[in-house]
């Protein structure tokens, strides 16, 4: 049970990432919408705190907010938005939006209500990691990964580095003509191969 | 009863979190004003010049005129900006380069939240920082600090990674991410291990030597320290995300600019220099309070950051791209790969 302090803080970062959810979908300006964004990540890193999960805290705040929303901040700005354009059609999507909410919701109403139907299943699944204070949960999540699933984990490393071999294959180019820097020539130049002393006569050109 | 217990469980903690942040800003705050009249001084040492030398006795109060200037002046919001977003900017900037400071030890139990993640936390806060930066470019709804926003935004992203590879080193030497431990397992180290008493050699910049030069040099680039300037490369590139600034929000960002460098001499000195860690472990070095030797190492690794900034030439924009991505990237990937196989194979960590 929360108490004190704590259930302040979490009645307050709720209450800010459900209230920046809304207005994530709400705002007019899409550059807002991700500050928006923005401010939900952060208030549920804030959750995570609570719940005493401070390593996906962190780790929620370096990838989602300082890498993931960085990039999306970057193409929406970047981006020539017609608002009015894009605001047209919008609700003629409104019944998949409603379906697609409504399966959501009744998703975790089954998970929520499973420990109400079965009230087993709270000490089946009661203590899934080591006690904090054997164990920190950085070392845990370590043990699970790295250890317990280190193929898997390898595989899903792959897969990015597929992705990411994938994202330079598209996109890189050698053009024809075009002047390219070499360092280790730059560097490797001495004063004979790059400088040449030439006599010149009064009003000629060389 | 009731208002003793609201009292013990909300009031009292809540204002002792509220006492001791404002007691760490306020000390911080002024010890930036003399650190940035040391950095005048230094640069104009190295000029022959004399720097400030006006307000007070040898000008030691030039910063605080200097605020005062800012502050009274008139702040301009450009009509096109937009307003929200331009004024949230520079405090979304000062804010989260004060927030780091929580977690910072400056001596032991000196701290005002020893969290286990602490280096996590402040990795993950400075890479916040970003969007200050963003934010501005931006919202003053001009070219120029667009264009600056997005050169900055470039240069930070890009230094944070080997700024992580080199915090994991550092991690893997010590195995726990909290601030206060990896000061305390610094108190042993090479030179214990060479039978030599408990002194400077202990610390890891000796063992992680490469690291900490690569450190070194990508939290100038991550503080848009000279040589790494490109911000406020004036003479060539039109100043960055701040050209629409000007009064109090100006002061914000240039304040946040050396909270955040604050922070990375703090950070170099947990790190690699052995936090509060007197350099001897005998007598006179002894006496000396732990937090004097944290300001002590903190001054003096700003002076480097002073001497580099009159002495080295400003880089030019790709060649600070392919120093990051080429040169320091795939060495602190290397040196990751080859501490953790040399602790293993030694048998140092389990």
């Amino acid at each position: 049970m929360l108490t004190g302090l704590e259930a302040i803080f979490f009645y307050l970062f709720a209450f800010i990432a459900v209230a920046a959810a809304f207005m994530v979908i709400a705002a007019r300006n899409p550059v807002h919408s991700v500050l928006y964004l923005i401010l939900t990540f952060f208030n549920a890193a804030g959750l995570f705190l609570l719940t005493g999960a401070e390593f996906l805290a962190m780790i929620l705040l370096v990838v989602y907010v300082g890498a993931v929303a960085v990039l999306f901040l970057f193409v929406v700005m970047m981006l020539d938005v017609d608002f009015a354009e894009m605001k047209r059609g919008a609700l003629q999507y409104a019944p998949i939006g409603a379906l697609v909410g409504l399966i959501l919701a009744a998703e975790i109403v089954v998970v929520v209500g499973g420990y109400a139907f079965v009230p087993e299943l709270a000490t089946a699944v009661a203590q899934p990691t080591p006690a904090p204070d054997v164990r920190h949960n950085t070392a845990a999540l370590g043990d699970i990964l790295y250890t317990d699933y280190i193929y898997f984990f390898q595989i899903a490393g792959l897969v990015l580095l597929v992705a990411l071999i994938g994202a330079i294959v598209l996109t890189l180019r050698h053009k024809e003509g075009v002047k390219r820097q070499s360092v280790p020539a730059q560097v490797a130049r001495t004063p004979e191969t790059a400088i040449e002393v030439v006599d010149v006569e009064t009003g000629k050109g060389i | 009863m009731t208002m003793d217990l609201f009292f013990t469980t909300y009031v009292l903690p809540g204002l002792i979190i509220v006492g001791q942040s404002l007691l760490v800003i306020v000390a911080l705050l002024v010890f930036i004003a003399f650190i940035l009249y040391a950095d005048r001084k230094i640069w104009a040492a190295v000029m022959l010049r004399r720097g400030p030398n006006v307000v007070g006795p040898w000008g030691l109060l030039q910063s605080f005129a200097d605020l005062l200037k800012f502050v009274v002046k008139e702040p301009v919001i450009p009509s096109g900006a937009n307003k929200g977003v331009f004024l949230l900017a520079p405090l979304v900037t000062t804010v989260l380069a004060l927030a780091t400071f929580a977690v910072v030890p400056f001596d032991e139990n000196w701290v005002i939240a020893n969290i286990n993640v602490g280096i996590l936390y402040i990795f993950a806060i400075s890479s916040l920082e970003v969007y200050g930066v963003i934010m501005a470019g931006w919202a003053s709804n001009s070219k120029y600090p667009f264009l600056g926003a997005l050169r900055s935004a470039a240069q930070m992203v890009s230094y944070e990674v080997s700024i992580g590879f080199v915090i994991v080193t550092v991690l893997l030497a010590v195995g726990s991410l909290n601030l206060t431990d990896i000061v305390l397992s610094q108190r042993d180290g090479l030179g214990t291990m060479a039978g030599l008493p408990n002194s400077f050699l202990d610390w890891h910049w000796l063992g992680l030597f490469p690291m900490f030069v690569i450190f070194f040099i990508s939290a100038l680039a991550e503080t848009n320290r000279p040589p790494f300037d490109l911000v406020e490369a004036e003479s060539e590139l039109v100043a960055g995300h701040m050209i629409e600034y000007s009064s109090t929000p100006y002061l914000l960002f240039m304040l946040s600019e050396y909270v955040a460098i604050m922070l990375m001499c703090a950070l170099m000195t947990i790190l690699f220099l052995g936090g509060w860690l007197p350099p001897f472990d005998f007598a006179p070095f002894t006496w000396v309070p732990g937090i004097v030797w944290f300001m002590l190492k903190i001054c003096f690794v700003f002076f480097f950051f002073a001497i580099v900034k009159t002495i080295v030439p400003r880089y030019r924009y790709d060649q600070l791209m392919r120093l990051g991505w080429k040169v320091f990237l795939p060495i602190s990937l290397f040196m990751v790969v080859a501490t953790a196989a040399f602790l293993k194979l030694t048998g140092l960590v389990a």
